[in-house]
């Protein structure tokens, strides 16, 4: 699905593929330093200690989500900046490209970014032999991946559009509320192999994230209902 | 109005040229007719109707200023069409050698080394690796430099005629053997039975048609094709016979000796690329990705009524590319395609053109564009430089411990390196080397990413955690 809306809203305009690869570029980077992170904290603590690794590790991961935000902050600033010099160099005085289709590309490049980093190993490995969760793991491994980094990758892209929509009318507690989310649809995954725990409170989050978002994007029940309607 | 089409040409290529004004003079103003199709340039050249209806003279002031800053719009506008326009070959280049280094194994087996690289790193203790790896990168750079500094000489004498023979020798080589043992390769693979006939059929038509289309004329996507082609063949030669250590070291040091040679006024580069303007000819059209059609050599002057009739025809650039073709290829006689050839040629001296390549990045031709569309000229990327991204990209998937998140991450980075190097021809405007920044983003991307983003998201993706 999320090279569906690549191919349909993105590929078309350059620009927007532009931005779409900065914004994979910028989780990249924030990735890279949250890795660094944790790679210092490994390094620096004890390698038997399993508790202890795995405290390290959901200690990477809060981290890592907050760095992730940040960089998302960074990159709406940047493509503030952009946007001026675009509104600027443009001839009718408005820019070929507005703010929230902006929010929507970056949301997606970190989405497509975040899901490729997850899932695309498993997908490798998945071509090769052998039997999932044959020692005593959840054998709906892959499924259960998927469905995630879908999720994930969607809720990102939602999220791109309520934090830069937060940024640009100053409120900060829509900002906080994509930080939490964040926080708390990582968090779930901490339940996993429990999925029940995991998945269906991302499902509902992302529902709620869409909605709200739609709603901000200006659309409206009615407009849905036009718009379903029309097309059939 | 006659300054608008001027000057275009060389803020689009980067080349800030100043003899061209004049010579373009006459052809402009048939040429603003034909800037129908694109929106941003029917605005533009309403407003400068407009303006240069009245006295012309007047105007002239106003309208130079106007059209510089057009132009500058314009390039930024362009800016990201163009950036696309390059992404995609480069990305085209760039899955074909992952995909073939994934799928053949031939490629990743060592099966010995050139004989630019006569130090083996199979070595007992690491300092000894290193210090092998040195020498190896050492020797090679300094190969390129001496063909480099050679192709510049031959170039500036006109020795065009042994130029052009070396770069035919080494298309032949690259276009018929190296083709052929990949075919082999490709076929091993899959377990494919095939016959030695219908594999020569199949190897002499290719060659021929890549020979026809790279040096003479032929369609541009077909041309673009080929040249894609060739670097992938050219970036797998490089992955399989290089070893480890010696190809990340050559791939750093080439990016500054790109850098430098570009760069500094008395880099052979830099002297080629001026020594091709002075003489008002094209750089390399062979040698250098072109993402529009080629341009024509001089022939402003004598054409005009062809090429107008080619630009009204079609909005696609296929069909007036087949016509500058025409032209083109009696021009291009010259030096030209034995840059190309230079660039291409394994045995003979493989890299000491890829360095002229990129220096004509985005460089150029501002010669003939006077009849040509901006938005047609397109921007131009040396062959060397599709060559080393891939063999970074290329050994980041064959080597690396993180797989295809490396290879991702490389891939990323390398193409931001592109548009920011992209931007920077925009705010430049001349011809820039377009290896460090991607490759030095690549090369950063790759260490990071294998030692530090590997270990965590293998973690991660063991306990099945979300970030």
């Amino acid at each position: 699905p999320a090279f569906g809306l690549f191919i349909f809203t993105i590929a078309r305009d350059p620009l927007r593929i532009i931005i779409l690869i900065a914004g994979a570029f910028f989780w990249l980077v924030s990735l890279l330093l949250s890795s660094l992170i944790w790679f210092i904290a490994v390094k620096a603590s004890d390698p038997q200690d399993e508790r202890l690794q795995k405290g390290l590790l959901i200690f990477g991961v809060m981290f890592s989500v907050l760095l992730q935000e940040a960089f998302r902050f960074l990159y709406y600033k940047l493509l503030r900046k952009a946007i001026e010099g675009l509104v600027a160099l443009s001839e009718d005085g408005c820019s070929p490209i507005s703010i929230q289709q902006m929010a929507y590309v970056a949301g997606v490049g970190f989405g497509l970014m975040s899901g490729a980093f997850s899932m695309i190993n498993l997908l490798a490995d998945a071509l090769g032999p052998g039997t999932v969760g044959i020692h005593g793991d959840s054998q709906l491994y892959f499924l259960t991946s998927a469905f995630m980094t879908m999720v994930l990758i969607f809720l990102h892209t939602f999220w791109g559009i309520l934090f830069f929509h937060g940024c640009e009318h100053r409120r900060w507690w829509e900002i906080a509320a994509v930080v939490i989310m964040h926080l708390t649809v990582s968090g779930s995954s901490f339940c996993n192999p429990l999925y029940v725990g995991s998945l269906v409170p991302s499902y509902l989050l992302m529902a709620a994230a869409a909605t709200w978002a739609y709603l901000l994007s200006g659309g409206s029940a009615q407009n849905l209902r036009r718009f379903l309607l029309c097309k059939c | 109005m006659t300054e608008l089409s001027a000057h275009l040409p060389q803020f689009q290529h980067g080349q800030l040229t100043e003899n061209f004004p004049d010579t373009h003079l006459s052809n402009t103003n048939d040429n603003s007719e034909r800037r129908r199709h694109d929106n941003s340039e029917r605005r533009r050249n309403d407003n400068a109707e407009s303006e240069t209806n009245g006295q012309p003279q007047n105007n002239i002031q106003r309208v130079v200023e106007q059209d510089e800053e057009e132009d500058e719009e314009l390039t930024l506008k362009y800016g990201a069409k163009h950036v696309i326009m390059l992404f995609v070959p480069v990305t085209l280049c760039m899955v074909v050698v992952v995909a073939t280094i994934k799928s053949v194994s031939f490629y990743t087996r060592k099966d010995g080394q050139l004989i630019y690289t006569p130090f083996t790193e199979e070595t007992e203790t690491v300092g000894q690796r290193a210090l092998n790896s040195i020498l190896n990168a050492a020797i090679m750079i300094s190969v390129i430099i001496v063909m480099t500094i050679l192709l510049v000489v031959l170039y500036k004498y006109r020795c065009y005629k042994v130029i052009h023979g070396w770069l035919i020798i080494s298309s032949l080589l690259l276009l018929f053997f190296f083709s052929f043992i990949y075919l082999g390769e490709v076929f091993k693979t899959y377990n494919v039975a095939m016959d030695y006939i219908t594999v020569a059929l199949m190897i002499w038509n290719f060659g021929v048609v890549g020979m026809i289309c790279i040096h003479w004329k032929g369609p541009l996507r077909l041309q673009q094709a080929y040249l894609i082609m060739i670097s992938a063949l050219m970036a797998l030669v490089f992955i399989k016979y290089l070893p480890e250590w010696t190809a990340w070291l050559i791939l750093a040091v080439i990016s500054v000796y790109d850098l430098v040679a570009v760069l500094c006024p008395k880099g052979p580069l830099r002297m080629l690329v001026e020594t091709a303007q002075e003489r008002n000819e094209t750089l390399f059209p062979a040698l250098i990705y072109s993402s529009t059609m080629i341009w024509l050599v001089n022939m402003a002057e004598e054409d005009p009524e062809a090429q107008r009739k080619s630009k009204n025809s079609a909005y696609n650039k296929q069909a007036p590319a087949s016509q500058t073709q025409n032209e083109d290829a009696e021009a291009d006689d010259g030096g030209f395609s034995q840059e190309w050839q230079q660039q291409r040629d394994n045995r003979i001296g493989p890299i000491e053109s890829t360095p002229e390549s990129r220096a004509a990045v985005q460089a150029l031709p501002s010669n003939s564009q006077t009849s040509e569309d901006p938005e047609e000229r397109g921007v131009k990327l040396g062959l060397g430089d599709f060559i080393f991204y891939s063999v970074l990209v290329g050994k980041a998937s064959a080597t690396a411990s993180g797989d295809w998140n490396t290879t991702l991450a490389c891939f990323v980075a390398i193409l931001i390196g592109l548009c920011l190097t992209l931007l920077l021809l925009a705010i430049f405007k001349k011809a820039l080397p377009a290896l460090p920044i991607s490759i030095t983003f690549g090369l950063v991307f790759y260490f990071a990413t294998d030692n530090l983003v590997q270990p965590f998201m293998d973690q991660l993706a063991f306990h099945q955690f979300y970030i």
